[in-house]
């Protein structure tokens, strides 16, 4: 099948788990992949950058599409001097924020864009300043001063502004969120992130390939097997290698459990960010049960650092799983008692239903995907679309929901946790016998792997490259996150103040995931 | 609200007893005088600030409010502002970005200034370590009493730290 038709691709199919062919564009065909993808019902997945001058070849500028046959990356060289490469924000509103992170990290500019604000940037670093340059200055001294951050002011009789954050009242990530609004009501919501950016992506130069998976799985400590699984897909996929059967299901297993944990999380919060404060009590602690099940049989509460290329650290005996099976009926039965209660709460369904509401069609405008696009009719789930050893044996039932609002994302997470206990007991039933690890082989230099894996608040990608001695030479972690912050924004324009938390609940993206 | 009141009485109370405090993990000889505890009447308001964590440490001081910890009712309550706050509870390495929002809430904060680094991270920088985008852990930022090691730290740590850092050997 030929991803992107009328570009000419050369694409090379990539070896591993992710279904990735890479293709070298010039800026012409760059420039025109995005409309070809957006016509064949494609969406922009991730874009980053990578400094190859000492390797004599300028810069490169990578877009990875999501289209019919999988994950098409395009690989565009930038010439040193020049240092632009064609924007495709006009097509993929979601792509704008990864272009100005490009500027901010390499000091390639987006050409043809009319936002140039910074956007990891904030003021610890100078403006020709590019810590992604393999000759930043790491150890220079460098002053803190307020930046001043042009936000887009709306203007008219009785509109003014409130400015939250970045430290929010609750136990949350930071990030700001300035607020237009007349009375009650929403005009605008601009957010500013970046507030915990820490650098990953420098920082994985520091790691060699054995041992990323670490760093990957604290890119969004919520989803820490999904990034460690995607780290692992792109390490085993340039290393050449794939993980024993039962390591792949045992992946699967975590991932579930992960899925389970936040659903059951967000669930108790949502509930409670509604004045049911039973919801909280309730899922706080069936989670609790939950996690500490996981620190029983996999040594770690949130199954960090328990995916590794090769395989997984760890193993279920006939005891754990036993356990997990009782768990999952027992969890399946007292899910079903709450969710009765939500069903029937009218105090609770007035605030759900038509909060937030992100219609079918901005959703696909957007590009929102994962939990929240499932709840805007948009159909997306690796698991399903393209599903990577164990799941075509699985045959994962796809959750989704119309209504795009509050309730509608309350709704999935239901029927995912339930669909989720399922594969749980299933894996368990089936977990084929074996190893649960290989041997790592030595890397090629410049050898490259990508992983794209399904977790719980949308497909998380990674991209990979070897460098000498088996070290990183740059790694690339994305979460959906991206993607579906700017569709907050859109989701609560017209609602008012105060169903501002339980909207940005109801969506629960990560800060760090973003801003990484 | 009968579904409601028969799930409440056959979960029942769930909560479990409260660690003792641990001296191997105070990092600032307090300054306090007398025991906060007795001093506040038993109260502790606590600011939590997340400075650059990958959301992990968040997790876990969530769980704290669970039933099983049930660290209200210990007499221990999250507050929005740091006016309001006893102590700060700091995750991540801080990163550059939220250097100063860290600086702002701690002056913010009236006296004793009680500060638990959380995490590896907090503690010092962790896998992020110190770098161009951060401080390499809260102690380079803002005094720290009680660092809390851990990734993340199990909330029966981070329970220990709050108490470490409010009693007095």
């Amino acid at each position: 099948m030929t991803a992107l038709p009328g570009l000419n691709l050369d694409a090379r199919a990539m070896a591993g788990a992710a279904p990735v062919s890479l293709a070298r564009v010039d800026r012409s065909q760059w420039a025109r992949a995005p409309r070809i993808a957006r016509e064949g019902g494609g969406r922009i997945v991730a874009l980053w950058g990578t400094d190859n001058r000492d390797r004599g070849q300028g810069f490169a500028v990578y877009a990875a599409y999501a289209v019919a046959s999988g994950l098409v990356v395009l690989e565009l060289p930038v010439d040193e001097q020049a240092a632009s490469y064609p924007g495709i924000g006009e097509t993929f509103l979601g792509a704008i924020r990864m272009q100005r992170t490009v500027r901010d990290l390499l000091g390639l500019v987006a050409t043809g864009e009319s936002d140039t604000r910074p956007w990891l940037r904030h003021a610890a670093w100078g403006p020709e300043e590019f810590p992604l340059r393999r000759d930043f200055d790491e150890r220079a001294q460098r002053e803190i001063v307020q930046d001043d951050y042009p936000f887009v002011r709306v203007e008219g009789d009785g509109v003014h502004e409130i400015p939250v954050g970045p430290i929010h009242a609750g136990i949350i990530e930071p990030g700001h969120f300035r607020f237009s609004v007349v009375g009650e009501k929403v005009l605008r919501l601009e957010a500013r992130l970046g507030y915990t950016h820490k650098g990953i992506d420098r920082r994985f130069a520091d790691h060699d390939i054995a041992s990323g998976h670490r760093l990957a799985g604290r890119v969004s400590g919520d989803s820490t097997v999904a990034f460690a699984w995607a780290y692992a897909q792109a390490a085993e996929a340039l290393l050449g290698i794939e993980p024993p059967p039962r390591a792949a299901w045992l992946r699967a297993l975590m991932l579930e459990r992960e899925r389970i944990a936040n659903h059951l999380g967000d669930l108790g919060a949502l509930g409670n960010d509604a004045g049911l404060a039973f919801a909280l009590s309730q899922f706080m602690r069936l989670k609790e049960d939950w996690v500490r099940t996981n620190q029983e049989v996999f040594g770690h509460r949130f199954l960090m650092d328990r995916v590794l290329p090769g395989g997984v650290d760890g193993d279920v005996g006939d005891a754990a799983r036993d356990r997990m099976l009782r768990e999952a009926d027992a969890i399946e039965s007292e899910v079903g008692v709450i969710h009765k209660v939500f069903d029937e709460h009218s105090g609770l369904q007035d605030r759900f239903i038509t909060a937030g509401r992100v219609t079918p069609e901005l959703a696909r405008t957007l590009g929102l995907v994962g939990l929240a696009g499932r709840g805007s009719a948009q159909p997306f789930d690796l698991r399903c679309d393209f599903p990577c050893s164990p799941y075509g044996e699985l045959g994962v039932r796809k959750v989704v929901h119309a209504n795009g609002d509050v309730a509608a994302r309350v709704k999935v997470r239901f029927d995912e946790v339930v669909e989720s206990l399922r594969l749980v007991r299933e894996i368990l039933a089936r977990l084929p016998a074996g190893s649960t690890r290989v041997a790592l082989p030595d890397a090629q230099p410049n050898a490259m792997g990508f992983g794209w894996v399904e977790g719980w608040r949308g497909d998380v990608f990674f991209a990979l490259e070897a460098g000498e001695g088996n070290r990183i030479r740059r790694g690339h972690a994305h979460d959906p996150s991206w993607q579906a912050w700017p569709v907050v924004e859109h989701a609560v324009i017209g609602n008012i103040v105060p169903d501002f938390p339980l909207i940005n609940k109801s969506f629960n993206l990560s800060y760090s995931g973003e801003d990484c | 609200m009968i579904p409601i009141i028969r799930q409440v009485l056959r979960t029942g109370i769930v909560s479990e007893p409260t660690p003792e405090a641990r001296e191997e993990w105070r990092v600032r000889s307090s300054q306090i005088q007398g025991d906060i505890l007795r001093l506040l009447g038993r109260a502790l308001v606590i600011r939590q600030v997340d400075a650059g964590s990958c959301n992990g440490c968040e997790l876990e001081i969530h769980a704290l409010n669970n039933p099983y910890y049930n660290i209200e009712g210990l007499g221990i309550r999250f507050a929005a502002s740091p006016r309001h706050a006893d102590m700060l509870l700091v995750t991540g390495p801080v990163s550059r970005n939220m250097e100063r929002a860290l600086r702002i809430a701690y002056e913010a904060m009236p006296d004793p200034k009680l500060v638990v680094a959380v995490g590896d991270c907090g503690r010092d920088g962790g896998l992020f370590g110190e770098s161009y985008a951060t401080c390499g852990g809260v102690a380079k930022v803002i005094p720290v009493d009680v660092a809390v090691p851990g990734c993340p730290p199990p909330p029966l740590d981070i329970l220990t730290g709050i108490l470490t850092a409010i009693s007095r050997r």
